[in-house]
């Protein structure tokens, strides 16, 4: 399991990076928090709020 | 990951070589590309973003969003990010419908609102604005192992959010499996306008029954407790992240988080009925002071040949008994002149927490722990969504994604009370965001 250093070509395109899209995920986060009572799992939810 | 690259300069790049130039006295002596090679230490890039999201009938936000980041060698990382909310609409209060007209006060005990015979009561006292900064600083400990150390401030009319975060991350394996672990801490500070409610006590609503203003304010303050009341979080995260081949990579991450202090709605209040389905009276929320939840979260990304998969599911339970499943799945297709087409699709289910009831029964003694808020209920919801990435005419990014979000809440169990069948007391919630997105 693995690849050797000269294999990362595809390994380093942006998109496969594992958080590719921050303000997409920071923008949903949020919205979701609001919505739903389950949040969290991918990172630090970074702060409440009085959400509704 | 820092990548060396050739590219052509952008405004921002210009800007920042312009800068570096003069802070290092370089002028004119060196050559462009030296320069360039400089300025890959001090390099600022920019994102910005607006989001407009709207529920049909209920809320409509606006979102601003600006980050900042600053490399520093190859390791040390500065990123900023400011956001600004600005709210507005009406939100389900947690009473259920009526065939009459009903009246509600509002939370801060400034005036009432009604709600139509049959329709879902909705707060529209709604109206708020929110602004957030984040800070965090990554940096090399040696050529395996990194940290992070960030801060966040969240500020809105009546919540203020403080946390700090702090995490390691390790390499291992030609830098192919990577472990790391993290710890937060958030100390927030709910403070409503009109207070606190007291736990289950009955809304007070101007009826008539009041001589004056000042008679209904001493019933009403009768139902305040306090007027500031605090939430303490600390969470702890581990992940792990495997590169499995030159198309593969996955990432598993396990969190627990330790909630205490004030965990209920000022803002949500339950109907207490009778057998025919009639509102007796309205009483305030009351939630337990603590929450202990875990959540699992995988990720998979495979690298087809003309486009990119990413599929990860979230499992999260917490001791109010309530269980959630997440499926997220996002396909990045490539297309001619550096643009993309990425179409989305979410799952999301949940089991309703312990003490959540659509209503109370009249004659039937308070339980101690009682909410209406569908947040809390059983409920699926689906997200549809595409995204649109493209080049502009400068050679800086842009993407554009719009998203439907559709929330189905449904019953826990049989009705207690048959006679309110002819009531919609699960109504579903429709949203639709907008998202554009431009990097420089």
């Amino acid at each position: 399991m693995g690849v050797e250093p000269w294999e990362r070509d595809l390994l380093a395109k942006p998109e496969m990076a594992i958080n590719s899209s921050p303000m997409d995920e920071s923008t949903d986060e949020h919205i979701y928090f609001s919505k739903e009572a389950s949040s969290g799992g991918k990172s630090f939810a970074g702060g409440g709020c009085g959400c509704n | 990951m820092q990548l060396n690259k050739k590219v052509k300069l952008s405004v921002a790049e210009k800007l920042a070589l312009a800068a570096t130039a003069l802070m290092s006295g370089a002028t004119g002596a060196a050559d462009t590309e030296d320069v360039a090679t400089e300025s890959k230490d001090n390099e600022w890039s920019f994102v910005g973003s607006v989001l407009a999201y709207n529920e049909t009938d209920r809320v409509q936000a606006v979102e601003l969003l600006f980050s900042a980041d600053k490399q520093y060698g190859d390791a040390g990382n500065l990123s900023l990010k400011v956001v600004l909310d600005a709210l507005t609409g009406a939100s389900a209060s947690g009473a259920i419908p009526q065939p009459t007209v009903q009246t509600f006060t509002r939370p801060s005990g400034n005036g009432q609102y009604t709600i139509a015979a049959y329709d879902t009561p909705l707060d529209d006292t709604f109206r708020d604005g929110r602004g957030q900064f984040n800070v965090s600083w990554t940096d090399a400990i040696d050529q395996d192992s990194r940290y992070t150390v960030g801060s966040n401030l969240s500020k809105e009319f009546d919540y203020l959010s403080l946390s700090f975060n702090g995490e390691y991350a390790r390499d291992f394996n030609k830098r192919n499996t990577t472990l790391s672990a993290g710890i937060s801490f958030a100390f927030d500070t709910v403070t409503p306008k009109g207070g606190m409610p007291i736990p289950l006590a009955t809304m007070v609503v101007d009826q008539g029954q009041f001589a004056t203003r000042d008679d209904f304010l001493t019933a009403f303050n009768a139902t305040r407790s306090a007027t500031e009341e605090n939430i303490d979080t600390t969470e702890l995260l581990l992940g792990w992240t495997q590169v499995v081949n030159r198309q593969m990579i996955m990432q598993f991450n396990y969190s627990y988080s330790d909630v205490n202090g004030y965990l209920t709605d000022p803002f949500k209040v339950l109907s207490v009925i009778d057998n025919n389905a009639q509102t007796q009276s309205i009483v305030y929320e009351n939630r337990p002071d603590s929450k202990k939840q875990h959540a699992f979260f995988a990720l998979g990304k495979y690298h087809l040949d003309e486009s990119v998969t990413s599929l990860s599911y979230r499992y999260v339970t917490n001791d109010w008994e309530l269980d959630s499943h997440t499926i997220d799945f996002k396909w990045h297709f490539y297309g001619d002149n550096n643009t993309f087409w990425e179409p989305h699709i979410r799952f999301y289910q949940q089991t309703a927490a312990e003490f959540y009831n659509t209503y109370l029964q009249d004659g039937q003694p308070l339980p101690e722990f009682a909410s209406a808020d569908y947040r809390l209920g059983d409920m699926d919801a689906i997200t549809l969504g595409i995204k649109y990435g493209f080049e502009l005419s400068g050679g800086n990014r842009a993407e554009i994604r719009a998203e439907y979000y559709n929330q189905t809440p449904k019953a826990n169990g049989p009705e207690l009370v048959a006679a309110t069948k002819g009531l919609d007391l699960y109504p579903e919630l429709d949203a639709v965001f907008l998202q554009f997105t431009y990097f420089f």
